[in-house]
């Protein structure tokens, strides 16, 4: 049936599916991209490092749902069909996201806010469960069996677009309101913009049809009972499961989210980048690096799946760390020569009292400007003690605007990061699609997907985080954990996995 | 190869609670390490959250490890039919 499907037919498909899904995502992320000025607004403003990591944890909370929300909505695709399922999942994203933006902060309601947050951020992980594999599933089943790869990997293009939306939205929503009031109220702007997003992609969807091979299933009485059932309780499509996830998702999981999150919170949180500069480099870099999404979803369709996914597994094993100590080399302005330095501009030094002593903390902040076209700002906190005087603090540089040849290098290094997404992305919704029968597709791909993106990768950050706050860890400490995860994939995908594609999904 | 794909399969197998176990004394030591109430919730609560995500995964990997000791990955289906 998908065979005869005219071409301009798949890609009103594929166009439907995708704006779908991408918006999704776009919901998804931007909680993740804007966690540090999350993390002020939810917290008390004492809370310093730990609003960061409980805003991280907050943020880590969607993501470890997605496998409940893969089974409560991959169960009803495999029941009621994919078109109705991932249009509820639509609503519930969209609504959720719109809700967070309108939440009062922690000085208005206190611990609520944090804690309604947390329940939205839930809602936003089960729907995201229940998306990704009814978009993937309902593509497959309309492409020829020879091109599944490069129809399926325009789906697989859609979380990295979804990250640069939400990027492009957050930069030009600062840009336009200025640091101060956007880090108020602006924050909210992108959070609430989703509820237009939606209402458009929702009446795209409302005109799509079944897909085909689920219609046929339906018509001639075959659609599982119990999806869950015939899903986990039988071996012989458990067994393929579990290799799915320890063999495939689970490696590809950490590589993604290394890629693309970790790499933009270390460049802005260990490396101290400027704000701007930060989603800059990322936005390059994911704008040269998603046509490969179809490059790789294309070759796979030649060359088999297996390959192209665990060669970019072992180049990020391989990588990472020099990458990474690169990013932290060319960040380092600690040693810069006076005559290094264009022009320095004093700020007013401002001091707040430290609450029940009579002390207070004084904060002078120097702009520097370098020859080179680089700049930062250069702050000290010391403590005016009544007793013991001025206790001079250690400089922090942070706010750092790179050099051109620098920023272009940084862009490079987080292209290359984002090519091997897509080398252990594109072909992987194919690969998934290929492993299950119709009738408990949704189900059964959805969950080991979803343990591998959502709790593998979607922890990256946040064990990252975590290992480099240890005592006696360095700050690429926190590459150890998606390198372990990948090495651990890699051998396991290498082993077990099968480089043969199935031919025919319509059973 | 057959028998490379079984005898990982214990590697598996002992894998999975050598991973929690790990996690377990980590969790333990940080928890330990940490001073004020409200760190030390905070670390309780994360950690908490990890061994709670991890624990059914590694089991995970001990039945894909017990099916690989028992052969049931030798040949793999060649296509998706049940």
């Amino acid at each position: 049936m998908s065979e005869t499907l005219p071409k301009n037919n798949i890609f009103k498909v594929i166009g439907a599916s995708s704006l779908g899904t991408l918006i999704e995502w776009y919901d998804f992320y931007i909680f993740g991209s804007l966690a540090v000025i999350i993390g002020h607004q939810l917290f008390p403003e004492d809370a310093g490092a730990s609003a960061l990591i409980n805003t991280l944890a907050i943020f880590a909370a969607g993501f470890i749902v997605r496998p409940f929300g893969a089974l409560v909505f991959g169960r009803l695709g495999d029941l009621i069909g994919r078109k109705y399922t991932f249009l509820l999942t639509l609503v519930l994203m969209g609504g959720s996201t719109f809700l967070i933006g309108l939440i009062p902060s922690y000085k208005s309601i206190g611990y609520a806010a944090p804690i309604l947050v947390l329940i939205l951020r839930l809602i936003q992980g089960l729907a995201l469960g229940g998306e990704y594999g009814g978009a993937a599933t309902y593509v497959a089943e309309h492409a020829p069996k020879n091109r599944r790869g490069f129809f399926t990997s325009w789906i697989q293009t859609t979380a990295t677009l979804g990250l640069f939306l939400s990027l492009g939205v957050i930069v030009i929503t600062k840009n336009i309101l200025g640091a101060d009031a956007f880090g108020d109220w602006g924050w909210r702007i992108p959070f609430l913009l989703s509820i237009v997003l939606v209402v458009v992609s929702i009446y795209i969807r409302m005109k799509m049809h079944e897909s085909p091979m689920f219609s046929k299933l339906k018509a001639e009485g075959n659609i599982s009972k119990n999806p869950l059932k015939e899903s986990f309780n039988n071996k012989a499509n458990f067994k393929m499961v579990l290799l799915a996830l320890f063999g495939a998702t689970m490696g590809q999981g950490v590589i993604w989210y290394t890629g693309q999150f970790y790499a933009q919170s270390f460049l802005e949180n260990t490396c101290k980048l400027d704000f701007n500069d930060s989603r800059y480099i990322l936005l390059w870099g994911i704008a040269f690096a998603t046509p490969f999404f179809v490059i790789f979803g294309a070759w796979s369709d030649k060359v088999g799946r297996k390959w192209i996914m665990l060669s970019g597994m072992l180049l990020g094993i391989i990588f990472y760390r020099p990458i990474y100590q690169m990013f932290l080399d060319d960040t380092d302005f600690s040693k810069i020569e006076q005559n290094d330095v264009s022009s320095t501009t004093a700020m007013p030094a401002t001091a707040v009292l430290i609450p029940n002593t009579p002390d207070s903390l004084r904060t002078i902040s120097t702009k520097v400007i370098l020859k080179n076209g680089a700049s930062f700002n250069k702050i000290q906190t010391d403590t005016i003690s009544v007793s013991k005087g001025v206790l001079p603090a250690k400089e922090i540089l942070k706010d750092k605007v790179l050099p051109t040849p620098i920023f272009w290098k940084f862009v490079g290094l987080i292209f290359f990061q984002i090519l091997l997404v897509t080398m252990v992305y594109g072909p992987i919704a194919a690969f998934l699609v290929e492993l299950f029968p119709t009738k408990i597709r949704y189900t059964s791909m959805s969950l080991p997907y979803h343990i591998g993106n959502g709790v593998f990768g979607g922890l990256v950050p946040f064990i990252a985080t975590l290992i480099a706050s240890f005592a006696g860890s360095t700050p690429l400490s926190g590459l150890w954990y998606p390198i372990g995860i990948a090495a651990l994939s890699l051998i396991i995908g290498t082993i077990y996995l099968s480089n043969k594609r199935d031919e025919s999904i319509n059973d | 190869m057959n028998a490379l794909k079984k005898f990982l399969g214990l590697v598996w197998m002992v894998l999975g609670p050598l991973a929690m176990t790990f996690l377990f004394i980590q969790a333990v030591e940080k928890v330990g390490l940490t001073h004020t109430d409200i760190e030390r919730t905070n670390t309780i609560l994360q950690w908490g959250i990890i061994l709670f995500i991890f624990l059914p995964i590694s089991l995970g990997l001990m039945i894909f490890g017990f099916y690989a000791w028992k052969g049931e990955y030798e040949k793999l289906p060649d296509n998706s039919a049940l």
